[in-house]
């Protein structure tokens, strides 16, 4: 981002701030990180503001606003991390953290690396946003609320229940390595979220909508972006909701709608791909490399390049530069997710997944936006080509366990297919497969590739990251559907 | 490697005053009313994983959040600078913030008459010894469960780790009703994860992961790390070989670790902010039997050395023992000031605060009582059924109750666990599955904020393999 920030939303550690933190006084934090004897130690400054506001009942509930300051110091010896933070940027502070994460390092007994001078690190912009959307005034969020609120009780007379609400952040991060990296980067985030409640003759049923990324306020000026479509579509999913049946039990096709379908991908696929779990032989992907692990059809990308979409990153939080991947090349799996460590352990170049949730946490490698690409089927025939069976639509989540694969993905909205045709709504219903198996049973991909509006949030090891997914209509010959009619 | 990382009676002492000039600053910079919450933690986080250390993280953090009305409009904020300047700041924006909003009657503060008065109940949760643990001691702990795991069984072949780690801290609370207070806690525990290879089907070799762990607030009361490191290997083990079983209706026998899973998706669906917003299909059930007879579930924030104890909640109120179930029928639901006004009632102090948000209903130590029968007794007298040890997934709508999540565990034949089941989901209507609860066994322990004892579940629908597969 190039725009000139007010004071406010200004990092004190930035050039300029109270608090500025200049390369030379990043190099002497770094060799106190490093006295004990690590072998690489990286500082990792992080400045955010956030804000959120809440309707309910046609009524502003809720505003708040809130800042995080703090400094991460990191210093590995081996495979070994020691982490400390800080939130008082004061010299002393900042010192006590460097050397409690430098005592990971005791007893090692060689003498401390030195620190090379740092080299600013270059990146491409990925998300350009004319004016970050917290320096908007609050009231113009409140307007969009409104639309939301608005339109979603225009749906139809039986929605009930509204609530809509914004959040917003702006974080400003600074880093710098003991292999002379410097990276500095401020990153726009924005959510939209509505969820409407509809009632009809003692049936009560709720449906959400929402989207967002790294934008400002432009995102709502987009087609289908605005804040009444958001409405509108939380509405629509609880009034087609009100008439759901029980869900089938057992193996089945299924059939997933393009778009946030890649929730399954996410789960089935993308967790045991990050390095991690395979530098230390825990996925079940593990050895895996050259290998066919999903059908021919299958083009795996994770792609932090991806322009405006949640999951993008210029430069990851280690200080290497956001990248688009390929783990699954026509059904091979051609490489990993990696942070530093994973990325030193198989000898690869860094792939800028090194994500941290916040300066209080480590980097791990961690999904930026994760697609599956578009097939050549018409996405029509995919449907009629299934006799019995289901259509997915709406997600509510996912889990895998990343040792035997396994993972879930429940359904929030989804349909019968009878004989080609969707038919009747399904209550809530999870499925449930392996990930290999899975993706071995894709034997239909739409040309219908879409991006989901973004909304989804990634965790790992208690940390919390902005990810995004993809992919076409897609076809799975047969997986295990958990509902409750045999 | 450091330690010294105490909180004290003085810090306790320290943080409230802090709270109470947050609310001074607050009233000077025009707000009608203000609540102040400040936290202060830290915590020594040490893992270890195939003998060697992988990670010590070791930091303190604290933060305040204020929450102000200007009449009945009301707005929230947080920071991490506890300076003046910087709280003088906060607070004339957070008023500004105020303005914006739309008044709602029922977020005014509470009646002051209710607010807890001194001296606060003593709940004995904070251990000194918790706080004297080092990394050092902390890596040899984890080291000392992991060996013991990897010794247990040739069959564990790997390892995703074992962790001590430990977090203290101190919460304030200060309002301009007149109340203030604060308290302290520590929390430890060790999980230790071992790892299989399993070869059963050479075709598609598989690794199975498995857990146990030690939690408490007393340093003296944690499981000794062997022993942690034995059971860990032992469920782990225990999975090798899992497979799916056919699709069919049967019953379905739930662990403790996942009967607390059950405990809290009902609280999910029975406090007052779910009612008031009619996202819940218990709405309009108060009083009525919602769960099998033999379903009693209290909420006790008074338990001394309880994980979810608290003298006062998040609205300042003195905090009491309350019933959620009791003998099948739904008790008045948990509430906090504000839902409970939606409802046109009286809170049950059932309030939670985070830093950077409104107070909502949460609980504390939520206990579902135990049964007469043993855990072996409640197997044997099963023909046959899935005994669940793990679940999955998010499957769970509060506004109808369909619940279909995955699940993991052992098939039970002729009152025996036999051979281990992965990779199939249960379903049921979340009504259903309450109401058929059949068997409680006599096995709580409290080890967790919510805890349920073995119960049994008479039938629901398990989807696997084609029938007869």
């Amino acid at each position: 981002m190039t725009t000139t920030l007010p004071a406010a939303l200004r990092a004190p550690f930035s050039a300029g701030g109270g608090s500025a933190i200049d390369a030379q006084l990043a190099q002497r934090l770094l060799s106190a990180a490093l006295e004990p004897g690590g072998d690489y130690a990286d500082l990792y400054f992080e400045f955010r503001v956030s804000a959120d506001y809440a309707l309910e009942e046609e009524q502003v509930r809720t505003l708040g606003r809130g800042i995080t300051l703090g400094l991460g110091v990191r210093v590995t010896k081996g495979d070994a991390t020691g982490y400390a933070y800080t939130e008082d940027l004061a010299w002393e502070k900042m010192v006590h953290a460097a050397k409690t994460a430098g005592q990971i390092a005791m007893g090692g007994g060689h003498a401390p690396v030195s620190v090379a001078a740092a080299g600013r690190i270059a990146f491409p912009e990925f998300y350009p946003v004319p004016s970050p959307s917290l320096v908007a005034p609050a009231v113009d969020k409140l307007a969009l609320l409104r639309a939301a609120d608005k339109a979603a009780r225009a749906y139809d007379p039986r929605i009930v229940k509204v609530e809509a609400s914004f959040a917003e952040y702006l974080k400003e991060v600074l880093l710098f390595t003991s292999d002379g990296r410097m990276a500095h980067d401020v990153q726009p985030m924005l959510r939209m979220g509505v969820r409407a409640v509809a009632e009809d003759h003692g049936k009560r049923q709720a449906g959400s909508g929402g989207g967002g990324g790294r934008y400002g306020m432009n995102y709502f000026e987009q087609a289908k972006h605005d804040a009444a479509s958001h409405g509108v579509e939380a509405a629509r999913v609880a009034i087609a909701m009100l008439d759901a049946t029980d869900a089938p039990a057992g193996e089945m096709p299924v059939v997933l709608g393009p778009g946030d379908s890649g929730i399954l991908l996410h789960e089935a696929v993308g967790h045991g791909l990050e390095a991690d779990f395979n530098r230390k032989e825990t996925s079940n992907y593990t050895g895996q490399l050259g290998k066919p692990v999903a059908s021919a059809l299958c083009t795996v990308v994770d792609d932090g390049t991806i322009e405006n979409s949640r999951g993008a990153i210029n430069v990851d939080d280690e200080g290497y530069a956001g990248r688009r991947n390929v783990l699954i090349e026509n059904g091979v799996l051609v490489g990993y997710m990696h942070d530093r460590l994973s990325a030193k352990h198989f000898g690869v170049a860094p792939s800028g997944n090194g994500r941290r949730e916040s300066f209080r946490a480590m980097p791990l490698p961690r999904m930026t936006n994760t697609s599956l690409l578009g097939g050549k089927d018409n996405p029509d025939d995919i449907i009629k080509s299934v006799k019995r069976g289901i259509y997915a639509k709406r997600f509510s989540g996912g889990q895998v366990n990343i040792s035997n694969g396994d993972f879930v993905f429940s359904l929030s909205e989804s349909y019968l297919i009878e004989d080609g045709k969707l038919t009747a709504p399904l209550k809530d219903v999870n499925l449930i497969g392996n990930g290999p198996d899975v993706l071995r049973k894709v034997d239909m991909l739409g040309s219908d590739y879409a991006l989901s509006d973004g909304i989804w949030t990634c965790g790992k090891d208690g940390q919390s990251v902005p990810v995004n997914v993809g992919t076409p209509t897609v076809r799975i010959s047969a997986i295990t559907v958990g509902g409750t009619k045999a | 490697m450091t330690s010294g990382a105490q909180i004290t009676d003085d810090t306790v002492r320290e943080l409230t005053e802090l709270a109470q000039l947050a609310v001074e600053l607050a009233k000077k910079a025009g707000a009608d009313a203000a609540e102040v919450l400040v936290r202060d933690g830290s915590e020594l986080t040490a893992k270890v994983r195939l003998g060697e250390p992988e990670l010590v993280q070791e930091a303190g953090s604290r933060a305040l959040g204020l929450r102000v009305l200007k009449g009945a409009r009301r707005a929230t904020t947080y920071t991490s600078d506890l300076r003046r300047p910087a709280l003088e700041a906060l607070c004339a924006e957070t008023c500004a913030l105020a303005e914006l909003a739309e008044p709602d009657e029922y977020a005014l503060p509470p009646d002051p008459q209710l607010l807890a008065k001194p001296p606060l109940p003593e709940l004995d949760l904070y251990d000194p010894a918790v706080g004297e643990v080092d990394a050092a001691w902390a890596l040899r702990e984890a080291k000392t469960g992991e060996a013991a795991a990897r010794r247990f069984d040739a069959r564990v072949t790997n390892s995703e780790g074992a962790t001590w780690s430990r977090v203290l801290g101190a919460t304030a609370f200060a309002t301009s009703g007149g109340f203030s207070g604060g308290y302290r806690g520590s929390y430890a525990s060790l999980v230790v994860e071992p790892l299989c290879d399993d070869t059963t089907d050479p075709a598609n070799p598989k690794k199975r992961n498995g857990y146990w762990w030690t939690a408490s607030r007393f340093l003296s009361q944690l499981d000794v790390a062997e022993a942690v490191g034995i059971e860990a290997a032992r469920r782990t083990v225990a999975t090798l070989g899992s497979r799916k079983v056919a699709t069919q209706e049967c019953p379905i026998v739930f662990d403790p670790e996942v009967a607390r899973s059950i405990v809290g998706t009902i609280f999910s669906v029975a406090n007052g902010s779910s009612f008031w917003r009619k996202s819940s299909y218990l709405v309009g059930k108060e009083g009525q039997p919602i769960a099998s007879k033999l379903v009693t579930i209290v909420d006790d924030p008074l338990i001394p050395r309880a994980p979810g104890s608290r003298p006062f909640d998040g609205d300042g109120l003195p905090t009491r023992k309350n019933p959620v179930v009791e003998a099948g029928v739904l008790a008045p639901v948990l509430c906090d000031v504000y839902s409970a006004r939606k409802l046109g009632r009286a809170s049950t102090a059932s309030a939670g605060r985070g830093i950077g948000g409104n107070p909502g209903p949460t609980t504390s130590n939520l206990i579902m009582a135990a049964g007469s029968t043993s855990r072996d007794q409640l197997l044997r007298d099963t023909p046959r059924g899935l005994y669940v040890t793990q679940l999955m997934g998010f499957g769970f709508n509060p506004v109808t109750g369909d619940f279909s999540r995955g699940a993991q565990g052992f098939w039970i034949e002729n009152g025996e666990l036999t051979f281990p089941v992965s990779e199939v989901t249960i379903a049921a209507n979340f009504d259903e599955i309450l109401k058929r609860i059949d068997a409680v066994a006599d096995d709580l322990v409290m080890r967790t904020a919510t805890a349920a004892p073995t119960f049994r579940v008479s039938h629901m629908m398990l989807a696997g393999t084609a029938r007869g597969a």
